[in-house]
């Protein structure tokens, strides 16, 4: 580029500038480099034009994560809830294809293990990849977990790297604490990548345990890219199905808080070790 | 004039109309209740005849045509889609189907790879551009002209420095390249031997965009390159080739330095003919030291 | 001028204007050839974000390419109403999304809107739009032209008869013509695609279409889609022409590779309105598609939208009858698949009508996409919910000439029928006559027999 047509680019710049701040004339937006960035703020507003009663559609919006409030342009969404919209399904997506963060593995501070598949793409269109652990990791299994306690504890990515950051910590304290209130033995928790929920009954074996239970990323939605389930097994053997699980989803702090959810875990795995099922023989135990 | 075949389809046509009052398309296309019904019993070996055979050009299915003889000239003189009649608004299911099983040639043609024993069989050397799939070869022109230097050095040692040489390309239609190349390739070979020029090492380069070959002439320093490559397909014909031809191609060189000759397949210039006229005109390159624009000026 | 936003904790920081507008792109493969497309899900809504907070202005200041290296930039920026301008300049991306979709604005609020744009804001506002969006504001802008008819008239939906031949043999032309008439095609343009671009072989194409229109009487028009330069020379010598044809770019770079410039087509349109055959005042015929400037290395870094919504700034220049874009003909590397396909020819059809043009798509696809005819049927169906002027019809959808598939005759009537649309006035009236089209402009019984004009 010539000289003169970097003086010209300067001199356009500036002058875009000035234009801008006498359009605007805010004060405060000069000052700093605020200026030169754009704040997207989610929020949860009532964008209805002229409505009849806000407040009705503000408490309407208070008590669920549903889009609703955001008003038209024309019979289309506002660009702004257009482009809401847009963000939450770009997390959604890169949660999916993402791998969880290696610092936040550390924060969690377990022992990392594999499942078979070699990358996101593999354990996304193959299942069995997912549901077998690698050699290195039943060895590692073999030498190094506690064997015959209670409960054993999983962590897996799932479909969402996003939510075992945000939501597992919390949860994991609770049930930990939970557990231990009540005098079950807990044998070292694992963090296992790529991994699906069948990985669990593997493991179980591997450590001898009674009970075992993987707290692993959900799907993502458009409301929550954070969201995990607990799925618990009793004695898992080649005869287990589905059936023989029991779930609790949809925790994250929108839904379920972790908090609360690993209490209510606790509570039921000490009834599972009292009644030694789980799932639907579980459940009609209850009844 | 009529030829035997169409008099004969006008016979039929005469007949079936006066016993049945059906038209032609029922009779040649669907099996009858009774032939279903052996089909389906597994005692027979009747099957549903092939409908890609049928003759477009022949096939008229306007029911009760105003004029039929000025409507099969009419066809005669096209291979559009014409005189197919309708369903309402919506096309019958019998040109329907037709059009799906020639886009599926066509795809077919564009996706799948030359056998490598046809390869073998016609004593080419196989090579590659750099493109690691079929997927990134489509999407991407500018690596299916490239070589990695480990090919170059192999193309290096194969070849040595000949005057003349042929390479054949996938490009965009494999199968034009195996319903072709053998009765195009022996003509070329000949047509040139008849000049005193001898032709071997002839390549086969997987992953093939024409400008290929100009990578190809610089390693090999040939005074003429040509390249007998597929063309993106149609769906009259999924099995055209074309010949680029060029006087000591070069990287980046203007594309009007290039001599084609296209639409070399059955219904087009007959394989063996072009191969023919595709030596003639490689003894012009090399007496003019000129192609493309260049050969027309010269 | 704002360039950078943060989302889910991470702060995006763009360049330049240019790199917004290619980054807030919807996935295309020809803009990840060029390198500029957007690298994450999650940047690509960035660039949305910011691309929302631009101002009218600051793309005016920005255009993609500078105003002073390149004659398609100036004759954009000439073009537009300063007046006009200077009302709506401070209005953001946003802003002018809103305003367009707003039900309190009407077709002639955008038309007057649209004089006051440069094609970068054209193409900004599309890159906020999702497809129902583009379908939606475009439905809601009316743009007519008048050549020997009137095109993009409500309830209108218009077809080009393509009845191109591989050896240019006028006989099997001739057959394709009678056999889309036979179906109601043609209103928009009889247009030919010669095989021979020689000036004897246009001329002769010219009178063979002249000669059929003035047989049967047909309200249409005609065009020879031969290089404008071989046209004009036909004209010159006599040939009969209503429209003149040719493709355009978005880059004075790219109209070089094509071999024309801003003044040979005004010249063209000159001659076409001395010595041509039309009533007029539309006498131009252009075609466009994204990924051209690209196939010709010069689109300058800028992405194939905006590229295209430029083509669409110079075309309004010189007032065309039809503007079509060609939207799958150029290949997978730069559209895909049939996500990118009809994502395209929405985006071109909402941008040709917000540019003012009379907008018309070639819905079509090439053998080495992933994409089949059940996808081109289904963005027929979008784009006649989007009021498009005219789509382009080839006998069983397959052109034997160029080698691609379009839509077939049968396609524009069966949208018709199904949304209770016409052919042009004069025409339908015509087809009525020679009892193709029923009073409710329905096939006949006798519609889809070819031979019913051997006469």
């Amino acid at each position: 580029m010539d000289v003169e047509n970097i003086v010209k680019e300067v001199l356009k710049e500036l002058e875009g500038r000035l234009g801008q701040e006498n359009k605007t004339g805010n004060p405060e937006k000069e000052k700093s480099n605020i200026e030169k960035h754009v704040e997207y703020i989610k929020e949860k507003k009532v964008s209805v034009d002229n409505p009849i009663n806000v407040e009705t559609i503000r408490s309407a919006q208070e008590i669920t994560p549903a889009r609703i409030g955001i008003g038209r342009t024309g019979t289309r969404m506002k660009t702004a809830n257009y482009l809401d919209f847009l963000i939450d399904h770009a997390a959604a997506q890169d949660a999916v294809f993402k791998d969880v963060d290696e610092s936040v593995l550390k924060e969690l501070n377990l022992p990392v293990l594999n499942s078979t598949a070699k990358d996101q793409e593999e354990y996304l269109m193959n299942l069995d990849a997912g549901r077998k652990l690698d050699e290195a990791s039943v060895e590692w299994l073999k030498q190094n977990a506690e064997k015959g306690k209670q409960v054993q504890i999983i962590v897996s990515d799932g479909l969402s790297s996003t939510g075992t950051p945000e939501t597992v910590p919390d949860l994991m304290s609770a049930l930990i604490q939970g557990l231990k209130l009540k005098n079950i033995t807990i044998g070292t928790p694992v963090f296992i990548k790529r991994s699906r929920v069948w990985i669990q009954d593997e493991v179980a074996k591997l450590v001898d345990c009674d009970v075992v239970i993987s707290l692993i990323g959900e799907r993502p939605g458009l409301a929550t890219s954070k969201s995990i389930s607990a799925y618990i097994i009793y004695r898992p053997n080649e005869k287990s199905v589905e059936a023989d699980r029991t779930v609790f989803s949809n925790i994250h702090e929108g839904g379920v808080p972790p908090a609360e959810a690993g209490a209510h875990l606790a509570d039921t795995i000490s009834e599972m070790l009292k009644f030694k099922s789980s799932g639907v023989k579980f459940a009609q135990r209850l009844e | 004039m009529v030829n035997e075949k169409e008099l004969k389809s006008l016979i039929e046509n005469i007949l079936h109309e006066m016993v049945e009052g059906t038209s032609s398309k029922t009779q040649k296309n669907v099996l009858k209740g009774n032939e279903r019904g052996q089909a389906a019993g597994g005692e027979s070996k009747i099957t549903i005849p092939d409908i890609s055979e049928v003759e477009i050009r022949k096939d008229l299915l306007v029911p009760d045509p105003y004029d039929k003889e000025g409507y099969m000239e009419m066809k005669e003189k096209t291979p559009a889609r014409i005189g197919v009649w309708h369903a309402g608004p919506r096309y019958m299911t019998s040109t329907s189907l037709r059009f799906k099983a020639d886009h599926a040639a066509a795809q077919d043609a564009v996706f799948s790879y030359v056998d490598e024993d046809f390869v073998e069989k016609n004593n080419l050397y196989p090579t590659a551009t750099v493109c690691k799939d079929k997927d990134e070869y489509i999407t991407r022109p500018d690596l299916g002209r490239q070589f990695s230097d480990e090919e170059k050095e192999k193309i290096k040692q194969h070849c040595g420095n000949p005057k003349v040489q042929i390479m054949v390309g996938d490009g965009l239609s494999s199968a034009s390249i195996e319903a072709n190349l053998e009765d195009t390739l022996p003509a070329i070979k000949q047509g040139l031997k008849v000049h005193g020029i001898d032709t071997e090492n002839d390549l086969f380069v997987k992953h093939c965009r024409v400008p290929a070959m100009d990578v190809i002439g610089e390693v090999t320093d040939a005074d003429v390159v040509c390249l007998l490559v597929g063309e993106r397909p149609g769906l009259v014909t999924a099995e055209s080739m074309s010949a680029y031809i060029a006087y000591k191609p070069t990287v980046d060189m203007p594309e009007a330095r290039r001599t084609v000759v296209s639409n070399i397949h059955q219904g087009g210039t007959p394989p063996a003919e072009a191969g023919a006229h595709i030596a003639e005109l490689i003894k012009r390159m090399i007496d003019k030291k000129a192609s493309g624009l260049d050969l027309n000026k010269a | 001028m704002i360039l950078s936003t943060t989302l889910f904790g991470r702060t995006y920081q763009f360049n330049s204007v240019n790199e917004v507008m290619a980054k807030a792109n919807e996935e295309k493969s020809g803009d990840i050839m060029a390198g500029i497309a957007a690298e994450s899900a999650e940047e690509r809504v960035a660039a949305k974000v910011v691309l929302a907070n631009l101002t009218l202005e600051d793309l005016y200041n920005n255009p993609a390419i500078p105003y002073e290296t390149d004659e398609v930039t100036r004759i954009i920026q000439d073009n537009v109403n300063e007046k006009i301008y200077q009302s709506i300049k401070n209005w953001t991306v946003e802003e002018l999304r809103e305003k367009i979709l707003d039900s309190d604005t009407s077709s002639n609020d955008i038309r007057r809107i649209s004089r006051g744009l440069t094609s970068e804001m054209v193409a900004a506002v599309a890159k906020l739009m999702s497809n129902l969006d583009l379908i939606y504001g475009a439905r809601k802008i009316t743009v007519t032209a008048h050549c020997n008819t009137t095109i993009g008239l409500e309830g209108t939906l218009s077809t080009r008869l393509q009845p191109n031949h591989p050896t240019d043999n006028e006989d099997g032309i001739v057959a394709s013509i009678l056999e889309g008439l036979a179906y109601g095609a043609g209103d928009a343009v009889i247009g030919l695609n010669p095989v021979d671009d020689t000036v004897e072989s246009v001329v002769r194409m010219f009178k063979k279409l002249e000669e059929i229109k003035n047989k049967f009487k047909i309200p249409t028009q005609t065009s020879v889609l031969a290089h404008v330069t071989t046209q004009m020379e036909a004209i010159r010598q006599g040939a009969p022409a209503d429209l003149i044809f040719q493709s355009i770019a978005g880059s004075e770079k790219g109209n070089t590779a094509f071999g024309i410039s801003g003044d040979l087509i005004a010249e063209a349109k000159d001659l076409a309105l001395r010595q041509g055959t039309a009533a007029g005042p539309n006498v131009m015929y252009f075609e466009t598609g994204q990924g051209a400037e690209l196939s010709s290395n010069a689109h300058h870094g800028v992405d194939q939208l905006t590229l295209e919504a430029r083509c669409y700034g110079f075309a309004k220049k010189y007032d065309p009858f039809l503007v079509n874009t060609v939207v799958g003909f150029i290949g997978p590397e730069y559209l895909y698949d049939a996500k990118q396909v009809i994502r395209a020819g929405l985006e071109d059809h909402f941008m040709g009508k917000l540019s003012g043009i009379s907008m018309g798509v070639d819905v079509c696809y090439t053998n080495h996409m992933k994409a089949d005819q059940d996808d081109m049927e289904n963005l027929g169906v979008l784009l006649t919910q989007a009021g498009v002027n005219f789509l382009i019809t080839a006998p069983h959808a397959d052109d034997v000439m160029l080698n691609y598939q379009s839509l077939g005759y049968h396609e524009a009537q069966s949208l018709r029928e199904l949304t209770g649309l016409s052919p042009i006035k004069e025409f339908d009236e015509w087809l009525q006559k020679m009892e193709v089209l029923d009073n409710k402009s329905r096939l006949t019984k006798k519609a889809g027999d070819a031979s019913l004009f051997l006469v």
